[in-house]
């Protein structure tokens, strides 16, 4: 099998971010980035398939800046074949751009599966890999946290509200990953020297014009601080009475 | 003038609350265009018809129902074919949609297949000149993006509970249209759909959330949780990740940065410390009670109430004390 995993470089979200003197991004100063979780789940539900066949390969590509690279390497660690930076200044915002960039590269590369991760931890849209799965005119099954693939064809699950679906396939296919579906194996020693000799291509990525453009970033307005109203069950009576006669929600 | 479509989301047979949401975030753009009007979508097995007039109550004008069996459940690409052909033939400035499972995986087909622009998990929405410019949280939350979507039309995919269903009612017309090829004849076909008890109310629908951590400290403690959440009676149960890794409650049931967000009227934080991943999910909510025996847990910080104690005392005392105020009325 041939997989492909798209991945992303995000920003590590434990910390208090501060707006960019631009107004619409994020100062960088002592942000860490590492790469999004929903698509290292991807990445490890793609070495499972090579886990259990060693001539499936595994190419991961993600898109942005030559910091990716580092990304990139750490899939590579995990247990990729290859990589690929597609060349840009900066990641767009617009999914679309994105899409487009990657299904050029994706396109005619004779991938069985496509991968994904669900959403962005900093854009948050959830659009990527559907959009890309569209343009590319294969089936698309999104926010998946189950797969069964048995020759031509292949079954996922999808948590949905309250419940969840069961759906087939046929591959190639592009598949969104959730959580759920695997957790990722930390790179070894021996897989991070070794991914030091693994080619990583670089091309520019080709993405025409965004749609969607961010015009302002604003930090939202802060909670009121909390208040610890008492200790233990005594403190019960008083947080009945607040819920009912100041909050109202009793 | 602009017109607006609606894309309204069913399931087994009925409307689900987001689809009263995105027709009156739908209806709201279209008077603010003086004089747009507003047509929803509504896709669903033969006899869902019954159901259009509905939506002229949230303010639709025209409902276009697509009746076919291959729409019995969720039918992706043939749902995406049909949205993306009525969306092109009707000219609409902007589409709204769910951002749900649904509407997150409908949405992005329909505008890819439209080469148009869109954000999801948008709280706010409005047209400025050639422009459509929504508010879209980022960074797990942490930031608010204003974002401008420059194609027209523009789709947008409206956060669950942000747009109060508005009643604006009117006599919808009703138009029967026909799907875009044969729904039958999908390539992605869902099989099965499990859903967890009839009554058991959704974490993105619920006004009232208690939510369990490792605080808890086994399992079976849950069903404290579970008993709380009777006493509020229009309440759903939600965990932290690392009770949903150790497999004490479903993956679905997890709220943070990696499951479900969500902003209810109350959200009761039970033995949760209140990692950011957490705090991600949940600090929208309109109030917030935590337990917690540590005094120092973060969640106290978000807490308009904090009451510093073991939860598996204070919790079935608290239960006792709801359901006494309820039965006082």
């Amino acid at each position: 099998m041939k997989i492909a995993v798209c991945i992303k470089r995000v920003p590590d979200m434990d910390v208090r971010f501060k707006i960019a003197a631009d107004g619409t991004s994020i100062d960088e100063t002592g942000v860490k980035f590492d790469m999004n979780d929903f698509d290292s789940w991807a990445v490890e539900a793609a070495l499972q398939f090579k886990d259990k066949d060693a001539a499936t390969e595994v190419v991961v590509i993600s898109l942005g800046p030559d910091a990716v690279q580092e990304t990139i390497r750490k899939a590579l660690a995990m247990g990729a074949d290859r990589g690929v930076q597609l060349k840009t200044d900066k990641i767009p915002f617009d999914g679309l751009a994105i899409a487009r960039a990657l299904v050029a590269e994706l396109q005619g590369g004779g991938y069985d599966l496509i991968l994904f991760g669900k959403q962005s931890a900093d854009s948050s849209n959830g659009i990527v890999g559907a959009m890309a799965g569209e343009l590319l005119g294969l089936p698309v099954v999104t926010a998946i946290s189950k797969l069964d693939v048995s020759g031509a064809s292949g079954t996922a699950k999808r948590d949905i509200e309250g419940g969840q679906e069961f759906v087939e396939f046929p591959l190639p296919a592009v598949l969104t990953v959730d959580q759920g579906l695997a957790t990722a194996r930390y790179p070894s020693l021996k897989g991070i020297m070794a991914a030091k000799k693994k080619p990583l291509e670089v091309k520019a990525a080709q993405m025409g014009n965004p749609a969607v453009v961010v015009a302002a970033l604003e930090l939202p307005p802060e909670r009121a601080p909390g208040r610890i109203i008492g200790e233990g069950v005594a403190a019960v009576p008083e947080l009945v009475r607040l819920l009912q006669t100041e909050a109202k929600v009793l | 003038m602009a017109d607006i479509f609606a894309f309204a989301e069913t399931r087994n047979g009925e409307f689900r609350k987001i689809a009263f949401e995105a027709v009156t975030a739908a209806r709201t753009l279209a008077d603010a265009s003086s004089g747009g009007h507003v047509h929803a979508l509504l896709v669903g097995a033969p006899g869902i018809s019954a159901k259009a007039a509905q939506l002229g109550t949230y303010g639709a004008d025209t409902v276009i129902v697509v009746e076919h069996p291959g729409f019995e459940r969720y039918n992706p690409e043939a749902t995406a074919a049909l949205a993306a052909e009525r969306i092109k033939a009707g000219g609409y400035r902007v589409a709204v949609f769910p951002t749900s499972a649904l509407g997150s995986d409908l949405a992005p087909r329909v505008a890819a297949k439209l080469g148009v622009g869109l954000v999801t998990d948008v709280t706010s929405v409005q047209m400025q000149g050639d422009l459509v410019v929504v508010k879209h949280p980022v960074n797990i939350g942490k930031v608010t993006a204003t974002v401008n979507i420059t194609s027209a039309p523009a789709l947008v995919a409206v956060r669950a509970n942000t747009f109060t269903p508005a009643e604006q009612p009117r006599t919808a017309t009703i138009e029967t249209a026909q799907p875009v090829g044969d729904p039958t004849a999908s390539r992605v076909v869902v099989k099965e759909v499990k859903l967890g008890g009839g009554a058991k109310l959704d974490l993105g629908e619920a006004a009232v959330i208690v939510s369990g951590g490792r605080g808890l400290k086994a399992r079976e403690n849950f069903k404290l949780i579970e008993e709380l959440a009777a006493a509020f009676g229009n309440a759903a149960v939600g965990a932290t990740r690392a009770v949903t890794d150790d497999g004490w409650r479903p993956h679905t049931d997890q709220i943070g940065q990696t499951g479900r967000t969500v902003s209810p009227q109350l959200y009761v934080a039970v033995g949760i410390s209140g990692a950011i991943q957490h705090l991600a999910g949940m600090r929208t909510s309109k109030t917030i009670v935590a337990i917690n025996k540590d005094k120092e847990a973060p969640i106290f910080k978000v807490a308009d109430y904090g009451i510093v104690g073991d939860s598996l005392e204070v919790v079935p005392a608290l239960t006792a004390a709801v359901k006494e105020a309820k039965a006082r009325g």
